[in-house]
């Protein structure tokens, strides 16, 4: 009975399923399936253009182009690190400690009206390894001490607040570094230099996470943290990686906010880190990991700055703005999160 | 020469006290495919687990080419070319084919942590080929099906064992479980491709798979091995007695205890529409079984869904005692004195980590409340109750559900339901799935039990022998539709091939 009863049905289903295999559906199937590129993000982005572009032609002019580059470089660093910890599941909350911290640093080890240090690139080089270093205080918090990610990092952020008012000391240090404040007023191009460093750290960001093991298993992790670890992956050691590429990230930022600023200053990271997680979030990259990418981040900064950039121009209100920016984070995300409604999903 | 690959001498196990192996011994030659067979609880998966380096034996030795070995970890057993094919599937659905195959086992394919794609794809793609699959190596994991997730998960088996220097042994704990029979015929066919380079291990508690794909097979009950067989000297029969310990009868479906219904209408279905179904119309009696059957994706589980306010409807009616109802979640369907069982029984069914009595009066709280509050007492002696009415085997009320056997849980997933006496209609999703013949003969028997006393049943048939056999009536689904509609009254069913024909 047996033998007989699998053969049947074996015919049938061989007729029934008719599979996609190595060749793969039509081409709108393919290209929305590609997680790669964000296609929703960057249409959203087009679209946000368009209108403003419509609403104001001061909007698409050069001089704007070059305030969008210089508005979004230093949030796009912070994404390209920020998106490596969330890809894990983890988050990364003290940007704005470490940018203020690093600012500091960055300005006094230059050329600047109070101390007499001029490291030049060093400075730049060491204001990254301290943001490196508060990311590994964070991801060795998380990872050893079992901390979770979202109250370490609360701390490592007022500690890098901490840093940079200890090192104010009640007076700002003005940088008279000319090579790193041309960083900010130079351009290459027609776009500011900012721009350029910025665009070099994304596309470093997006060959680590194609290339590299750690950037694939930031996948790994995020999608089965179990999983990676009956693989005999050593997902502590990749997690506390990403807090200091992130903390690295926020370093690079806090000097580029001091060339923009010209001066150290605590208040230097102040707002960077709304931007860099509703970027990161609305970009399509999920906060329980495993999904979405550093392009994704990209696309989510440049459309948060578009709004904020096109909302001054045509004249909103600076009293509602930020009220705006705010809806327009639960709208995306709504609308991210739309295919994945369900009667029956559960929601926290 | 002696070409035994993989062997377990005398291997006994206890937990907390109970015996779940005992003096175990079998041998798994080269190249062979071996079947363990047993009802669930018959130590079979304690076996795997000694086998595959989750637990160690208490007592005995497992040995490796001769060589006895202790796996320290499932890693560990992987990395010495013993590689375990999870029941529950252990690929990430986020990461490419090839990242899952060779994950954690990259080797030259990732050199100073940095990948070589196309040696990692061209690797991948071999060992897929090996096993006859036509998957892509570049596809994302998700985008596959169940049933072709599993054959990437043989390839990486079969990947992470041939890393070793011996050939693999590939452990297969129950792959057949939740397959078509379709994916079944397969999976068969991959096995013997695996034969040609591994030794398998194939684990299975249905008897006609066992004799089908194995060449040689060990019994196991009650914690021994209690037979070993050659599958083509031994049928379905002495099988089944060997794993039981007492002969088949005629009432494994209880097809004598099937009685016309009363002929009144409880719940009549009209041209109901929604995502995933459409034109659905049915009515289904008090006191009838009602079984729907179709292959995957043909709209039934998501109609059943739908029926439970768990999926949304476009249109159509459902009317319920004559009075139209509209349900807008699972909650309204309950009050209205619907019972619902979900294929998953591990993620939707029931609380595993919750006890056998909160399990039971889920759904149903005010059964055990005395006014306002919760009555442990009520909830306790109502607990007892149908633990013993359904013969549930559990150590006490307050036992984690999950420490149950299968049948067990689903037999106090099933009394979820049944506590409240204003229970109407009774929808199951393969409510035998996955389950030992012994349970599943009891929910049978339970199901026929809850038909006399009224209650309409609407049954998403495991198979097509349970469709035909327990049902009053049976419906055909394909594409979300029905495609066609059967009597079968006891001594009068229909042949298999005519509903199979409506199906496909």
């Amino acid at each position: 009975m047996a033998p007989d009863l699998l053969s049947q049905e074996h015919e049938v289903g061989n007729a029934a399923g008719a599979s996609e295999d190595r060749s793969r559906g039509g081409l709108w199937a393919r290209v929305s399936r590609i997680e790669r590129v964000p296609i929703p993000a960057l249409a959203a982005l087009a679209l946000i253009v368009i209108v403003f572009g419509l609403a104001n032609s001061t909007f698409l002019t050069l001089a704007n182009m070059q305030a969008l580059a210089d508005q979004s470089a230093i949030p796009v660093v912070l994404a390209v690190g920020m998106t490596f910890v969330i890809l894990m599941g983890s988050i990364d909350l003290s940007v704005e400690g470490v940018v203020a911290a690093t600012s500091m640093v960055s300005a006094l080890l230059v050329i600047n009206d109070r101390t007499h240090h001029h490291l030049g690139l060093w400075a730049v080089l060491i204001s990254v390894a301290v943001g490196a270093g508060i990311g590994a205080v964070a991801g060795l918090s998380v990872t050893r001490l079992r901390i979770p990610s979202f109250l370490v990092t609360i701390g490592t952020w007022q500690i890098g607040i901490g840093i940079a008012q200890v090192l104010f000391g009640g007076q700002p240090p003005v940088v008279r570094d000319r090579e790193l404040l041309s960083w900010a007023l130079k351009t290459w191009l027609g776009m500011p230099r900012l721009a350029f460093v910025a665009l070099a750290v994304v596309l470093l960001g997006l060959w680590v996470q194609h290339m590299t093991r750690f950037g694939r298993y930031a996948y790994v992790i995020g999608g089965g943290e179990d999983i990676a670890r009956l693989s005999g992956i050593k997902v502590a050691r990749f997690r506390t990686l990403a807090f200091i590429v992130a903390g690295a990230c926020s370093g690079l930022a806090g000097v580029m906010a001091t060339s923009r600023s010209g001066q150290g200053a605590v208040a230097n990271g102040n707002g960077y880190l709304f931007l860099t997680i509703a970027g990161v979030v609305i970009g399509g990259t999920l906060l329980t990991g495993g999904r979405g990418g550093v392009l994704h981040s990209v696309v989510g900064v440049l459309i948060m700055v578009s709004i904020t950039n096109g909302m001054i121009l045509v004249g909103i209100s600076p009293y509602v703005q930020q009220s705006v920016q705010g809806a327009i984070v639960v709208l995306a995300v709504t609308a991210t999160l739309w295919r994945l409604r369900e009667r029956l999903r559960v929601v926290k | 020469m002696n070409d035994i690959a993989f062997s377990v001498r005398g291997a006994s196990k206890t937990f907390g006290g109970v015996q779940a192996l005992e003096d175990v011994s079998i041998d798994v030659r080269r190249r062979e495919v071996i079947g363990l067979i047993g009802e669930n609880g018959a130590g079979k998966s304690t076996l795997l687990k000694i086998l595959s380096g989750i637990h160690q034996p208490d007592f005995g030795t497992v040995l490796l080419h001769g060589e006895p070995v202790k796996f320290r970890s499932v890693a560990h057993a992987m990395r010495m070319g013993v590689a375990m094919v999870f029941q529950e599937q252990s690929l990430l659905p986020n990461i490419s084919v090839a990242e899952n195959i060779y994950l954690g086992n990259e080797g030259t394919a990732v050199k100073h942590g940095f990948y070589r794609w196309p040696l990692l794809r061209r690797r991948a793609a071999e060992k897929l080929d090996a096993i006859g699959s036509q998957v892509s190596p570049r596809t994302r994991t998700e985008q596959l099906s169940f049933a072709k997730r599993q054959m990437v998960e043989v390839a990486k088996a079969l990947a992470t064992g041939e890393s070793s220097h011996h050939e693999p042994v590939i452990l297969l704990d129950e792959p057949t479980s939740v397959l078509e029979a379709a994916e079944i015929k397969r999976l068969f066919d991959v096995i013997r491709e695996l034969k040609k380079r591994a030794s398998v291990v194939f684990v299975s508690h249905r008897m006609e798979e066992v004799l089908t794909i194995c060449d040689r097979a060990y019994v196991m009950r009650d914690g021994r091995c209690v037979a070993e067989c050659d599958p083509a000297s031994v049928d379905v029969n002495e099988l089944y007695r060997l794993m039981v310990g007492r002969d088949l009868t005629d009432g494994y479906f209880a097809e004598d205890q099937q009685i016309p219904h009363t002929g009144e209408v409880r719940l009549q279905v009209s041209q109901l529409t929604g995502p995933g179904f459409a034109d659905i119309s049915f009515d289904l009696h008090a006191g009838e079984v009602l079984a729907v059957v179709g292959v995957q994706d043909s709209g039934r589980e998501t109609l059943a869904r739908a029926l439970v306010g768990a999926a949304s409807v476009t249109s159509g009616s459902v009317t319920l005692d004559g009075r139209v109802v509209r349900f807008r979640s699972p909650a309204d369907a309950v009050r209205a004195g619907f019972g619902y069982i979900p294929g998953e029984r591990k993620t939707d069914g029931a609380l595993m980590g919750l006890t056998v009595e909160e399990n039971l009066t889920l759904a149903h709280p005010e059964q055990v409340m005395r006014g306002p509050v919760l009555s442990r007492s009520l909830e306790q002696q109502k607990v007892a109750d149908w633990v013993d009415k359904l013969k549930i085997k559990t150590p006490s009320g307050s036992t984690p559900l999950g420490s149950l056997s299968g049948g067990n849980q689903q037999k106090v997933v099933l009394a979820k339901w049944l506590v409240d006496p204003g229970l109407k209609v009774l929808i199951l999703d393969t409510p035998t799935r996955g389950l030992d013949v012994g349970a599943k003969a009891d929910v049978y028997a339970l199901v026929r039990q809850l038909a006399r006393a009224g209650i309409a049943v609407l049954l998403l048939a495991d198979s097509l022998e349970e469709g035909i056999a327990m049902s009053h009536r049976i419906v055909t689904m394909r594409d979300g539709r029905i495609s066609a509609e059967f009597e079968c009254a006891p001594g009068a069913r229909p042949e298999r091939t005519a509903v199979l024909e409506r199906m496909v």
